[in-house]
């Protein structure tokens, strides 16, 4: 068999396990055969991860001695695995804005599996039926120019489970009165899934309900929401404040936070009732020491290094975030799910660059 | 209307192609018209036409014109 066939094969043996049940020792051994697949491939077809990554893996390399590649040089290079024939879809992700943005470069293979992995994953959480969708963003977040930015891919990738999805806010990001009322008369008696990026659920739907007077009653609500709490650490607001306001304004109880990045669509990280973060079969998440990027100690946090099984199209199996986590415990989590379980404390703070206009005085008065 | 001129109207109308490109062979993601946007858009377009609700496996599952044909039959909708 060839590598291709290899990895496939791998990996729909894998997607076939229980998405929280394999022990860490048994998700170990079948996630390093898989990484040593995609470490053969990515160096034969990938010569910038060639040149980078010269050393050997193996089924037996442990996964923290896989090689790992900063999250930001997706930014700076086009990196793929596989002839520009076989590119479906190019994903934009801007991280913060006003930088490069990453280039996903998707093929048929890794889209399929991307979509396949998200679905067992939430699965867990919603049932394999589909239900009604309230979505917190405009319909605008779609472009239109064939490349896909972070933000529709995330909206169409949770879309799989609704129906008669209805976009909450208007273009200009105010509250679509009237589509809102419209979905609440019509299904505020059954169960409705809710999902929308947990800045502008926070921003555009928690707040601007408050000082709307529209009334909004979704008892029977699940929302989902990720994105990271960056924009909302600044103004002080917790998830417990988060999860408080949703029941306050919405009536919506059930509220699932989850992690995940544009650089691994797929591999999505789901909180727990415990507010923990679940690796799931496809996925695993180490935490480095930001100075010597070695492994901390459970309970210490670190720079977050994630791994998925999914990216075949692009090197990115392996991905040393800017995000600061700590691992809290594997396979003894009080939700039952086996695995590692972890959280996130934030963005890693950036260095402050100083302007040329703060530097200028210091410099005068040497001269 | 037979199923079979249904499915095929419903391809048509939904990936907004010709109704001699919509063949058992033809498959999700090989070509332009059918890519993950279009799909959400088919799947609620078969599900009215046949009127079934489809499950989140069987939007996985829809990979080509043929395996609609094997979903759909799950739901008692036969192709002769």
């Amino acid at each position: 068999m060839t590598i291709a066939e290899d990895y496939q094969s791998a990996l729909n043996a894998l997607l076939d396990e229980p998405v929280y049940g394999l022990s860490q020792s048994e998700k170990k051994t079948r996630l390093q055969s898989v990484f040593a697949l995609l470490h053969q491939h990515h160096s034969q077809h990938c010569t910038p991860y060639h040149n980078m990554f010269r050393q050997p893996v193996s089924h037996n390399t442990p996964l923290e001695q896989l090689p790992f590649m900063a999250v930001r040089l997706f930014k700076l290079f086009a990196l793929k695995s596989v002839p520009d024939n076989d590119v479906v879809k190019c994903l934009m992700s801007s991280g913060t804005s006003g930088q490069v943005p990453s280039r996903i470069f998707l093929d048929s293979l890794t889209s399929r599996m991307q979509s396949k992995a998200l679905v067992k994953i939430l699965q867990q959480f919603l049932g394999k039926q589909r239900l009604p969708m309230l979505i917190i963003d405009s319909p605008d977040v779609k472009g239109a120019d064939g490349k896909l930015n972070a933000r529709a891919a995330g909206i169409q990738g949770l879309a799989m489970f609704g129906r008669d999805h209805t976009y909450a806010l208007n273009p200009d990001m105010t509250l679509n009165s009237d589509a809102i009322s419209a979905f609440c008369q019509r299904y505020q008696d059954q169960p409705v899934l809710v999902f929308g990026f947990t800045f502008m659920v926070w921003q555009h739907f928690v707040s601007a309900l408050k000082t709307s007077g529209i009334t909004v009653h979704l008892p029977h609500a699940h929302l989902f929401h990720s994105g990271g709490w960056k924009k909302l650490e600044a103004q002080k607001v917790s998830n417990e404040t988060f999860k408080q306001q949703l029941l306050a304004v919405a009536g919506i109880s059930a509220v699932t936070n989850f992690y995940g990045m544009a650089e691994q669509v797929g591999s999505v990280f789901m909180e727990c009732e415990q507010g923990m973060l679940h690796a799931p079969v496809t996925a695993e998440v180490l935490i480095r020491n930001p100075y010597d990027l070695s492994l901390v100690k459970t309970g210490e946090c670190g720079l977050i290094q994630v791994l998925s099984t999914l990216p075949y199209s692009y090197p990115g199996y392996s991905i040393l975030t800017e995000d600061r986590g700590t691992v809290h415990g594997v396979d003894d989590c009080m939700c039952g799910r086996s695995g590692t379980y972890f959280t996130v404390q934030g963005r890693l703070p950036k260095v402050e660059v100083r302007g040329c206009s703060d530097t200028s005085s210091s410099m005068g008065s040497g001269a | 209307m037979d199923n079979q001129q249904k499915l095929q109207q419903a391809f048509t109308v939904a990936l907004g192609v010709q109704p001699d490109a919509v063949t058992d062979s033809l498959q999700y993601n090989t070509i332009p018209e059918w890519d993950s946007t279009a799909h959400m858009i088919l799947i609620a377009e078969l599900e009215n036409v046949f009127d079934v609700m489809l499950d989140t496996d069987d939007i996985i599952d829809m990979s080509s014109v043929k395996q609609a044909k094997v979903i759909l039959q799950k739901y008692d909708i036969n192709f002769a």
